[in-house]
């Protein structure tokens, strides 16, 4: 079965996309000749954000001497700053173009390597990614920047003995509070999340160094925890983690989720409403604003499937997880919500991954997938109440049922020949 | 090179974890051939041209309709230089006919309408298209292709920049040839499909020897056996291609390691029939009920593949029939080699059962590493 060829997979996907580049030219049938000169169409993102200041220059001077490591190296960093600030992927495009020179290269110079493989990181590129991180630190064992990169790649893959080891490496060569957060988010997952959550605290209280990025990343770490621990304390968590660092829009849809779970999605609505450029925080809103039965929910769950569609089209798969609960939530298609959060769980195995291919599986009813969610839970020994409910709840998998299974930990992701998560070959999903 | 070091120190954290992104640069192109003309319609994010070509010419964040009317010329200037219609020795000459504005689900768009002319009408479009892959290789532009009521689509990348489309009648029968070819490859190296027919057809050129001690003998007319292989390959064709439809057209869906395992399974038990003969004159029926299964693990190809929602009926027949051309290939090349041998020791012996027991093997190692998700060999 697993013989068969791929080249004409590709020219069959072009045909395959059209139905969904149908939709995605659809939504917006109607151009336009605006009336009046001054007619604002487009808001750029602000310029007096540190990232964009220096922008100007630094695309000068690699300009200036586009043979030159040291000024592409600047200027894509700048623009990998800026995507995480903007959250705009258009930024790692430039930024790959900046490192245009060396980005075919295996063997790159260390630093581009780096920034490579930060870049496709990404967009969910994990495994080339690790590729790269693997070189770097054959030639520099003591690479922080590598070591942690890897490391969180490795725990968002579930591959966590690896990531562990980085993290055990990470403390000798970067402040130690990294290799604490390191190694606690990795407990979080492998059914230690008191000894994680007691370690993070002692360090955020007691060590000397710890910047506003470890902070943050602490307290967004403990809020989660405390998240689905049922802990009360999250919010104050969460609300350190935003005072560190109020640009981190992961902190911010972490901190959405407690609080639509909460109950809260007026709040919910106040936090984001500025928000909407961003998927992963436009999908919170309309959330937040269908909890709400407000008017606005209609436009930003229509603007969503216009962007899910979009990206359909162009044959990405970087947002299965939130398309999963865009699906289940939102478009009250939980057929798709599984299709689409089985394909996320081969790539990506966070908490959040295990609570929307759980909540899809139950209300499919799918016995296959909740066995895979049993699975998990047990595999990982992962504490998550809620999950772990509604894998107690749903129905007993019929007698011998087979399915598709999770890697296990540090096993090597079934990437290839699943459609779902193959840019180009995937099949026409309905919204 | 020092001042970076100390950057990406601070930066440590922030790199590490994971991106969230929202939606990256697409540009929406519509392709409409009548004869020599194409009439084409190109949406471009202002983010993007003002990235290119820095369309904000006050700097205050804001792009107004002025602005954008200002860069008009140099907005087509840009794009139509680097989108070519034609082959390149002829390419087609392209100018824009109009500039109008529509706003996406990610943010506003310049609209350029245009028209081009070809030396002669196409027979086939080769598109190349340039757009901003010097700036942002994670571009893409996503094409549709409008001819005689017939839409086609295709998607531009960095890697994949030129394209050509056939036009027309001929592109549905392309894709009739393309799903069909697939169909064909698709059960000639499925060797799990080939081994379970030929578990069924090997005892087709022996009958049931009613001599006590000897098991078989050599079948005595050729058209009972072409018979008995007639109905046990319509058999499999009919519950396969029952499935098969079923499950490309969404109707039932199976877990595909449930139904890989029950692959693997069809084809131990098939063999093993051989070698302890449980059904004979009813092998027919085998094919029947485990095709139903391997119908699933077509199916589970063509999903692959992808379905054009458009031509979905044509994708399903042609791999439907490639499949069935590609098993009577098989079975063509088979039963007049396996009449010719029946008589012979090798065949009664060497073929038929030490290959029965190969193949029951083989599929027992199948079954075990699709069942426990083992890598043991390739099947």
């Amino acid at each position: 079965m697993q013989g068969h060829r791929t080249p004409l997979k590709l020219r069959l996907a072009s045909a395959t996309a059209l139905a969904c580049a149908h939709l995605a030219w659809c939504v917006n049938a109607a151009p336009f000749i605006p009336s009046d000169d001054a007619q604002v169409l487009e808001r750029l993102p602000s310029r007096s954000v540190a990232e964009f200041r220096d922008l100007k220059a630094l695309q000068a001077a690699a300009a200036k001497a586009p043979a030159e490591l040291a000024p592409a190296l600047a200027l894509a960093s700048a623009y990998v700053r800026a995507s995480r600030v903007e959250g705009d992927p258009r930024f790692l495009g430039y930024a790959q173009a900046a490192l245009a020179r060396w980005w075919k290269d295996p063997q790159a110079p260390t630093p581009v390597l780096v920034l490579r493989a930060t870049i496709l990181q990404s967009s969910h590129e994990f495994d080339p990614a690790v590729v790269d991180l693997d070189t770097v630190l054959q030639r520099e064992p003591g690479n922080a920047q590598a070591l942690l990169t890897r490391a969180t790649v490795l725990t968002v893959q579930g591959k966590f003995a690896p990531a562990r080891a980085d993290c055990t490496r990470l403390a000798n060569v970067a402040p130690s509070i990294y290799a604490v957060i390191c190694t606690a988010a990795i407990d979080a997952m492998t059914g230690n999340a008191s000894a994680a959550q007691a370690s993070v605290q002692t360090a955020l209280q007691s060590m000397s160094r710890v910047d506003a990025a470890a902070r943050n990343w602490g307290e967004t770490l403990l809020g989660e925890i405390a998240h689905r621990g049922g802990d009360a304390a999250a919010e104050a968590h969460f609300t350190a983690a935003l005072a560190a660092d109020d640009t981190d829009l992961y902190a911010m849809a972490a901190y959405a989720d407690w609080l639509l779970d909460q109950g809260r999605p007026a709040e919910v609505a106040a936090l984001l409403k500025d928000r909407a450029r961003v998927d992963i925080l436009l999908l919170r809103l309309a959330l937040a604003q269908q909890a709400l039965k407000v008017p606005e929910a209609t436009n930003s769950i229509q603007t969503l499937r216009a962007r899910f569609d979009a990206s359909h089209a162009r044959g990405d798969t970087v947002h299965l997880r939130e398309n999963a609960r865009f699906e289940l939530s939102l478009n009250g298609d939980a057929r798709s919500a599984l299709r689409y959060a089985v394909d996320n769980q081969k790539v990506q195995r966070e908490a959040a991954d295990l609570r929307v291919l759980a909540e899809s599986a139950a209300a499919t009813n799918d016995a296959a997938a909740l066995d895979m969610v049993r699975r998990w839970l047990d595999d990982t020994r992962i504490e998550y109440p809620a999950v772990a409910a509604i894998a107690r709840s749903a129905r007993l998998p019929t007698e011998g049922a087979a399915l598709p299974a999770p890697p296990a930990p540090g096993a090597t992701p079934t990437k290839p020949a699943t459609p779902g998560v193959k840019p180009g070959v995937k099949p026409a999903v309905k919204p | 090179m020092r001042r970076w070091l100390i950057a990406s120190t601070l930066m440590l954290l922030a790199w590490a974890l994971p991106a969230i992104a929202h939606k990256p640069s697409d540009s929406y192109i519509t392709l409409n051939v009548d004869g020599d003309t194409v009439a084409g319609q190109w949406d471009i994010a202002l983010r993007d041209l003002d990235f290119a070509l820095g369309l904000d010419a006050n700097q205050d964040g804001d792009i107004t309709w002025g602005e954008v009317k200002a860069k008009q010329a140099d907005i087509d200037a840009y794009a139509l230089s680097r989108l070519r219609l034609g082959p390149a020795g002829a390419p087609c000459p392209a100018s824009a006919t109009g500039h109008l504005i529509d706003n996406h689900s990610d943010g506003a768009y310049a609209v350029i309408r245009f028209s081009a002319t070809c030396a002669a009408a196409p027979k086939s479009l080769a598109v190349g298209y340039r757009l901003f892959f010097d700036i942002d290789p994670q571009h893409r532009g996503l094409l549709r292709l409008e001819y005689q009521g017939d839409t086609r689509a295709g998607i531009f990348s960095a890697d994949t920049p030129d394209q050509s489309f056939t036009l027309g009648a001929l592109s549905k029968w392309q894709q009739f040839l393309d799903y069909g070819n697939e169909g064909i490859w698709h059960i000639w190296t499925g060797f799990d499909h080939i081994l379970f027919l030929l578990s069924l057809l090997l005892p087709a050129v022996l009958v049931r020897s009613t001599i006590p001690g000897q098991r078989w003998e050599p079948a005595a007319s050729f058209a009972d056996t072409f018979w008995d292989v007639v109905k046990v390959v319509t058999a499999f064709t009919l519950a396969h291609s029952i499935t098969l439809s079923l499950a490309a057209l969404g109707v039932v869906t199976l877990p595909s390691r449930l139904v890989e395992s029950a692959i693997a399974l069809s084809v131990v038990l098939a063999a093993l029939n051989n070698l302890w003969p449980v059904v004979y004159r009813k092998r027919w029926l085998i094919a029947f009920c485990f095709g139903l299964i391997h119908g699933f693990g077509f199916a589970s190809v063509l999903a692959d593949l992808g379905l054009p929602q458009e031509s979905l009926l044509i994708a399903l027949v042609a791999f439907n029939l490639g499949v069935e051309v590609g098993q009577l290939a098989i079975v063509g090349v088979f039963l007049p080699v396996a009449y010719a041998l029946r008589g012979s020791a090798f065949y009664q012996r060497g073929v038929f059962l030490l290959g029965s027991a190969a193949i029951a093997l083989v599929a027992v190692v199948w079954l075990v590493q699709r069942a426990f998700n083992l890598k043991i060999i390739g099947g």
